[in-house]
């Protein structure tokens, strides 16, 4: 393994040098019927689930096959998807927000031979490497985040989860059968790259105990007035501790009771790990939605406190995702989100139709909005 | 023969779902096979040793990736996620496992050449293991050891004329939806925006000069496909304030059921016959619609523009021709103070090229913030301590009822000064000339 230069001479990190070019500009990247139909676009049609048409008012058809997969994608399998965009579609390819990949033909034949190879990509166990769905009153693709492949600070992992709860949901995937469209998220802790906070179910990866504390290479490791500043409810003081050698040490101290387990000391200071096999696992949120469609915004509420991990299909977890998304399909009006659906019935009765434990960890407790989420009324269900 | 067993992440090689372990492994074993003759720059087994040390996480519930410490490229203070394995002697081949965000295109759109050329970039200098795409929307590049890091910045400017994306405290990626490329509800250019303000704030990009992150996202209409009032510092959001474009005889086509309802979207299950009055008029959050002699009535004054009558019928109804954008600020994830969504700022602006309204806004709020922000404290945080009085005072905006819920319904009032005729200095010997003590 030879090193082979760029060009680049570290003794002269500034001769040639090429900065704040940004990104390439998208129009290189428009296969030709979007470039020439951009802004023209009359309307669209969902045909089957994962194929879509629009139709332009110079009577131009984009017709296109929306495929899911998973985020974390090698570059093997980066060139699958060139040749199929080769060999289909002119060589443009794109992604959409929710990590799946749309393929783009410009007639309505091209899209049988592109589906029909599509399908018939497996992997060696059998998995479909381009499941061909994710549109309209269904399932999408998982929006996630890096979890134990990559992260650290996870109190879940993130691909295992996904492909286990992708499985258990893939019939909503390839149909369009719900109430309306239905955004499962994952964000394996609780400062949420994936800002998963506004999704009809949001996974939520959770710590439960304090971060422990390495005094003997505290200050060592870390600058403590930064661990202190980092901490949210102020939990973490300075302290001097004495190591069993005697030797007096300056490190810090955590009030336990005011700990929320999000890991920002830990970012800050590596010697307050706090990942445990039983402490960690995942909180199941549901009913958010960003779409101002008929009823505004909503932030998912906490319905489920705690599941266990349990890798590696997290049996727990996507047990309880399918309930709760067999209730919504079955007790919801037609457009209504879940969080709508929660709403009209009550959040009481949320509850019984999805057969959820209430417990004390569900009301808010956290400031000021805490609140607003208690009953101000005598109005309720039996 | 696999270098290490991985019996808990096999049992994820199964079922209908794309299994990222068996794509793993793919590039596993043609690292190992290295038919091109490639000279990797990062170990040939590192596929070989994430799948290992995955196992291992599976097996511990614990995740093996430390914190990274200060690895970039010269100059930049993002763009580079330093990562380094817990366990660097089992799995050498990860020991070193940043992670580099390279700026995505607008709308996500590829070509198949522009592809390859960073697969084989990826392939050379890392691990082959990419996210396609990060939250925020970078293209990720998932491990690569230190010396490499100027080595691929030079390559993705030299050759690709590729910049890298954000991370720190600095602006963030900035994303966009599909837009006007393809969709019919998109009130502005969406990529035409986010791809002049990426390139107009370079420098905000790449140097973090910020208390925190900073995120921008545009999305073209109200059903804010992506989530930039759930996630956004500041979200542009594009909406009109003219008329819903009717077409009655597509209204009727729907009503005669000729036409597929929501597109088509609600094909898989039998929801009876289309009903317009109850699954259009009756679900309208303000009731401004109704039939009149066959004909469907809006009374756009009363519209707050939801969607819902669009998207239900999108052969019928158009957006209307007055368009523009809103802008929402201060939407954020739970970390620190809890979440928060973006609240409205601006009703209504324009967005047209040079878009100089847009970043005079843009401007003012970053000199305040970076002036009041705390370490780590993001807009709307800081939107909460100082106000939404203080927001309107530095952005030079008039208050508009569209800009609350409802008024306050608490009386306490921090008057200034200046707004109470004659000023609060005043003789209270002259007042005790009338009141006794």
């Amino acid at each position: 393994m030879a090193f082979v230069s760029s060009g680049y001479d570290p003794k002269q990190p500034m001769k040639d040098r090429i900065t704040d070019i940004g990104p390439r500009n998208y129009e290189e990247f428009y296969p030709p019927v979007i470039k020439e139909n951009k802004g023209k676009w009359l309307y669209h049609e969902i045909l089957e689930p994962g194929v879509l048409v629009h139709v332009s008012e110079t009577g131009d058809e984009v017709y296109t096959v929306r495929v899911g997969g998973a985020r974390l994608m090698s570059v093997s399998h980066i060139r699958e998807i060139c040749e199929i965009a080769d060999k289909y579609c002119g060589g443009y390819v794109r992604w959409t927000t929710r990590n799946n990949v749309e393929f783009m033909v410009d007639s309505k034949d091209k899209v049988e031979p592109l589906k029909k190879d599509l399908l018939s990509r497996k992997q060696p166990g059998g998995c479909f490497k381009f499941p061909i769905g994710g549109t309209g009153a269904g399932v999408t693709n998982i929006i996630h985040t890096q979890g134990w492949i990559h992260c650290h600070t996870p109190a879940t992992d993130a691909s295992g989860p996904v492909k286990a709860t992708m499985d258990v949901l893939f019939e909503e995937f390839t149909h369009m059968r719900l109430p309306a469209q239905l955004r499962v998220s994952l964000a394996c802790c609780l400062n949420m790259c994936g800002a998963v906070h506004c999704s009809d179910i949001a996974i939520l990866g959770y710590h439960r105990k304090p971060p422990m504390l390495d005094h003997e290479y505290l200050d060592k490791m870390c600058e403590i007035p930064l661990a202190i500043a980092a901490c949210p409810t102020a939990a973490i003081k300075p302290s001097k501790v004495t190591l069993p050698d005697g030797k007096e040490v300056k490190s810090v101290a955590v009030n336990q009771e005011r700990c929320m387990f999000c890991g920002n000391c830990y970012t800050m200071c590596p010697a307050m790990p706090l990942a445990d096999d039983v402490g960690d696992g995942i909180v199941l949120m549901a009913g958010g939605k960003v779409s101002n469609r008929i009823t505004s915004p909503k932030f998912s509420k906490v319905v489920v406190a705690f599941l266990p991990n349990e890798a590696p299909r997290w049996p727990q977890t996507t047990s309880t995702i399918k309930k709760i998304v067999d209730a919504y399909a079955k007790g919801a009006n037609k457009y209504e989100r879940l969080g709508e659906w929660a709403e009209r019935i009550g959040w009481e009765r949320f509850f019984e139709r999805c057969d959820l434990p209430f417990t004390h960890h569900l009301i808010d407790d956290f400031r000021d909005p805490a609140y607003y989420t208690w009953r101000q009324t005598t109005k309720f269900k039996f | 023969m696999a270098k290490h067993a991985t019996p808990l992440l096999d049992q994820l090689e199964t079922g209908p779902w794309p299994s990222f372990v068996s794509d793993i492994k793919r590039e596993a074993e043609s690292r190992a096979k290295n038919e091109k003759g490639v000279e990797f720059q990062v170990p040939a087994d590192a596929c070989e040793d994430i799948l290992g040390v995955l196992e291992l996480s599976f097996k511990h519930g614990r995740t093996h990736w430390k914190h990274g410490g200060i690895v970039g490229v010269f100059g930049y203070g993002g763009g580079v996620i330093g990562r380094y394995c817990d366990q660097p002697e089992m799995f050498p081949g990860v020991a070193h496992f940043h992670t580099l965000r390279v700026n995505q295109p607008g709308g996500k759109f590829y070509n198949t050449e522009y592809l390859r050329q960073l697969c084989d970039l990826w392939e050379f200098r890392g691990s082959g293991i990419t996210n396609m795409h990060g939250s925020t929307g970078d293209i990720i590049f998932l491990g690569t050891s230190t010396p490499q890091l100027e080595e691929i910045f030079f390559e993705l400017t030299h050759t690709h004329n590729q910049d890298l994306g954000g991370s720190g405290s600095n602006l963030r990626t900035p994303s966009d939806c599909i837009g006007q490329a393809r969709c019919e509800y998109a009130c502005y250019d969406t990529q035409a925006l986010c791809f002049a303000m990426t390139n107009e704030y370079q420098d905000e990009l790449h140097r973090p000069a910020f208390p925190y992150k900073f995120k921008f996202k545009f999305d073209g209409c109200p059903n804010c496909c992506v989530a930039s009032i759930a996630r956004a510092d500041m979200s542009f959001i594009g909406t009109w304030r003219d008329e819903i474009r009717i077409d009655q005889q597509a209204v009727k086509a729907y009503i005669g059921q000729e036409l597929k309802p929501n597109a088509g979207a609600h094909a898989g299950r039998d929801w009876g016959p289309f009903d317009i009055e109850k699954e259009v008029i009756g679900l309208c959050p303000t009731k401004c619609m109704w039939m009149e002699g066959g004909k469907l009535m809006i009374d756009n004054k009363e519209c707050v523009r939801c969607m819902h009558c669009i998207n239900v019928m999108p052969r019928a109804l158009r957006i209307g021709n007055d368009r523009g954008l809103s802008i929402l600020v201060g939407a954020k994830a739970p970390i620190l103070d809890g979440a928060q969504m973006g609240s409205l700022l601006v009703p209504f602006m324009k967005a047209e090229d040079p878009y100089d309204e847009i970043k005079e806004i843009i401007e003012k709020i970053w000199d305040w913030w970076m002036e009041e922000g705390k370490n780590r404290e993001r807009l709307g945080e800081l939107i909460k301590r100082q106000g939404f009085q203080k927001l309107l005072e530095v952005t030079e905006l008039e208050p508009d009822p569209r800009m609350v819920k409802e008024p306050r319904s608490n009386p306490y009032i921090f008057w200034k000064e200046e707004e109470v005729e004659g000023g609060w200095q005043r003789d209270v010997n002259e007042f005790r000339k009338y009141h006794q003590r």
